[in-house]
């Protein structure tokens, strides 16, 4: 089997796929699901922590997000790997890649929130409503209904960078795929495999993504 | 942190090489993206539906696979059968960059073309415009000013991404860093890289402004100075008409 | 207009036959940029009166209502409601900001219907009617329901209930809208151009609402409007504004019949 020297073998193909699909399962997808949860709660976190705090504080804030949204998320992931050596590789990189992903999160809730009609600020006020019931019940909510298409979005491109995860020894579905080849000399369907798999569900989600976004548009009378 | 210090100073021009790389990487996989991006943004429009789906197809191919795939496949694919084709790990490298992050471009190209008023359409329909004509005159010109905010956006990622091609042995920034860290400590070498990325992006952000300013002013000046200059016939001055909308 | 001096310990103030009024201005400034909108304005409305401003864009008369609902803040000068002051109070001679608490106590008695309803999208009609009674005013779910139907009743709409504001038409959103601010029990009732948003054929639908309302309560009631016949049925008093400054004022009867001065007959030829 090593000998072969053909341009495309099924066996190896079929031998290399179970694996892959259970990386996938378990990695690619749990660290996608995980760091988009942080990233959307932290996300919200900094936005409304922008929004509300006295300017300096505000500033820094600002200052942190955008450092961290600029430089690579390779060199984040190594510096978090020779620091934390504790800490499971696979939970780092979940951490890092939604503290990474939360600061474009901030800038999609900050747009939202910018794009809520000044009059629904000031009914608030006319109603002597508290910030704490103006954000929850009026503002977060109507806010969310633009920002949800273009978080989902950024689930997707998270998902598509999980393979950067493989820097610090994280074997997801690419890493998997090297490992094979590494072994077994053939890494034509091992790499193939792996990208038509993120193929696949990428194109899933984007329809997934597409219906949401229909969904949530307000239609007026 | 004399040590750290001494060691950085030994060490720069090393680290001065990854910067180069890194530079390189980014120029060479921008410029590759934007002809990418054009390209198939444009043939992403066109009626013929099979040069649309040829187009469709490369964009989601290269949206929907990682970077990383992207980059494997070339690296370990491409010298066999039947491409047979030995690249140098930098042009893989730039290859890479360029087609995953010109099919991005290409949407926004796309998204931008389409959001060129539909009045001036309509004003180059009823002055008889060939297409091409109407494109490169008309709409190209107006749409770029619109695109250049989210290009700006792929250009960082794009940055970011060379940080990954030292997994096909490109000895860039990140690969320096890496040895760095060995010679310094952690703290020291990756703060120092993360800043020096930082600087990077901040200057190519700094530069895209320019480019759009300089963009939406040459909107405002109008078409009549480039036709006097190319002494082409004259263009009624759309400068009114594209701001409805 | 004299007024008696600032008490300023209480700063409670007295009009001249011992009633407080609802709405008084004290040498008001107010400016956005370099523009003054409003220049030392001194203004009252007593309480049951139904005041109407008029007057020409940029005179200052939705910035008098924006100002009494607290969505502007004023440079310099006093406002009072029902005699006590609303955003600042003079301390020793100073202008002294109140807390953010006392600016709540008293917002919570004006309240304010807009030219845009601004009702919130993301709730049904019967939840953005009873939203501030039972989160700001601590009425049970209950109390508010009953009270929210009834003013649904009363603006005409009792089956739209759960219907979504994008659901119905402006004139109806304005209504609810009306509904929403009553359902607060202000004491005073501001209305900021209310029908100047809507189809000429749903201005009537909204107007008599108001006119009922105005008929039914006591409530005080300060409007901006272009709609000259509604202010004359509603109205006790008419004010015309220019330049941030009164012009003149009278009873609708005799501004709109006899007006005394050239800026207010000029002003009203051109509208009327």
């Amino acid at each position: 089997m090593n000998d072969d020297k053909s341009i495309w073998s099924w066996d190896h193909a079929l031998a290399v796929l179970p694996d892959l699909l259970w990386t996938f399962l378990t990695v690619t997808l749990i660290v996608t699901i995980i760091g988009s949860a942080i990233a959307a709660v932290l996300g919200l976190i900094i936005a409304l922590g922008r929004r509300t705090s006295p300017r300096p504080v505000a500033g820094a804030l600002t200052l942190v997000m955008n450092f961290i949204r600029m430089t690579p998320l390779v060199v984040q992931l190594l510096f978090a790997y020779y620091v934390f050596t504790t800490v499971p590789p696979i939970v780092l990189g979940t951490v890092i890649i939604g503290i990474h992903y939360a600061t474009y999160m901030a800038e999609v809730y900050r747009a939202g929130i910018d794009a809520v009609p000044p009059g629904q600020w000031e009914a608030t006020t006319a109603l002597s409503m508290s910030p704490a019931r103006t954000w929850t019940a009026v503002i977060i909510p109507q806010a969310l209904r633009a920002t949800l298409p273009a978080l989902a979005n950024y689930v997707i491109s998270m998902f598509k960078d999980t393979p950067f995860l493989m820097v610090i020894t994280v074997t997801e579905l690419v890493r998997e795929a090297q490992l094979y080849g590494g072994t077994n000399f053939r890494y034509v369907e091992a790499i193939t495999l792996a990208g038509l798999i993120f193929l696949a569900a990428s194109l899933l989600s984007s329809v997934l993504a597409r219906r949401l976004e229909k969904k949530l548009e307000y239609t007026t009378a | 942190m004399t040590e750290n210090l001494d060691a950085l100073w030994r060490a720069l021009p090393q680290i001065w090489d990854g910067v180069f790389i890194t530079l390189v990487l980014t120029a060479g996989g921008a410029l590759l993206a934007i002809v990418v991006a054009i390209a198939l943004g444009l043939l992403a429009r066109f009626e013929n539906i099979l040069l649309r789906g040829f187009a469709r197809t490369i964009i989601e191919l290269f949206r929907g696979t990682s970077l990383l795939v992207q980059l494997f496949f070339f690296f370990f694919v491409l010298p066999l059968p039947p491409f047979n084709l030995e690249l140098p790990a930098l042009f893989t490298g730039i290859l890479a960059l360029g087609l995953n992050y010109g099919a991005y471009g290409a949407e926004v190209v796309r998204g931008s073309i389409n959001a060129v008023p539909a009045g001036q359409w309509e004003a180059t329909t009823a002055l008889s415009m060939s297409r091409s004509q109407r494109m490169r005159r008309v709409i190209f010109p107006q749409a770029w000013a619109l695109m250049i905010p989210s290009l700006n956006n792929l250009l960082i990622q794009l940055l970011k991404g060379t940080a990954v091609v030292y997994l096909i042995t490109i000895v860039d920034l990140t690969a320096e860093l890496n040895r760095l860290r060995v010679q310094t400590d952690v703290f020291f070498a990756y703060t120092l890289g993360l800043l020096v990325y930082f600087a990077i992006a901040y200057l190519l952000t700094l530069g895209m402004n320019a480019l759009e300013s300089r963009a939406k002013h040459r909107l405002g000046q109008g078409v009549k100075w480039r036709d006097a200059i190319a002494g082409t016939p004259p263009v009624p001055d759309m400068k009114g008409a594209g701001q409805a909308a | 207009m004299n007024t008696p001096p600032l008490d300023t310990h209480t700063g409670a103030i007295a009009l001249e036959d011992g009633d407080v009024p609802a709405i008084l201005f004290d040498k008001v400034e107010k400016r956005f940029g370099d523009h003054v909108v409003l220049h030392d304005l001194d203004f009252t409305v007593r309480r049951g009166d139904r005041v109407t401003l008029i007057g020409p864009s940029g005179s200052g008369k939705t910035t008098i209502l924006r100002l009494v609902m607290t969505l502007e803040e004023a440079d310099d000068g006093y406002i009072l409601i029902d005699g006590s002051p609303l955003t600042h109070f003079e301390r020793d001679g100073k202008r002294v900001e109140l807390k953010e608490k006392h600016k709540n106590e008293m917002r919570k008695r004006i309240g304010m219907v807009f030219q845009q309803f601004n009702l919130f999208p993301n709730m049904t009609v019967i939840e953005n009617i009873i939203e501030a009674p039972v989160h700001v005013l601590g009425l049970s779910k209950q109390e508010a329901l009953a009270r929210g139907r009834a003013l649904l009743d009363k603006v005409g709409l009792p089956d739209k209930e759960n219907a979504h504001p994008t659901q119905l038409s402006g004139g109806q959103q304005q209504r609810v809208a009306i509904a929403r601010a009553l359902a607060m029990e202000p004491e005073i009732l501001l209305l900021d151009e209310v029908t100047s948003a809507l189809d000429p054929e749903v201005v009537g639908e909204v107007l008599n609402i108001l006119r009922d309302v105005a008929r039914d309560t006591d409530v005080t009631m300060l409007i901006v409007t272009h709609e000259m016949q509604f202010a004359r049925d509603v109205s006790n008093r008419v004010l015309m504004f220019d330049s941030g400054r009164i012009v003149e004022e009278g009873t609708p009867e005799a501004i709109f019949s006899d007006p005394q001065e050239q800026r207010t007959r000029d002003f009203l030829s051109a509208v009327l």
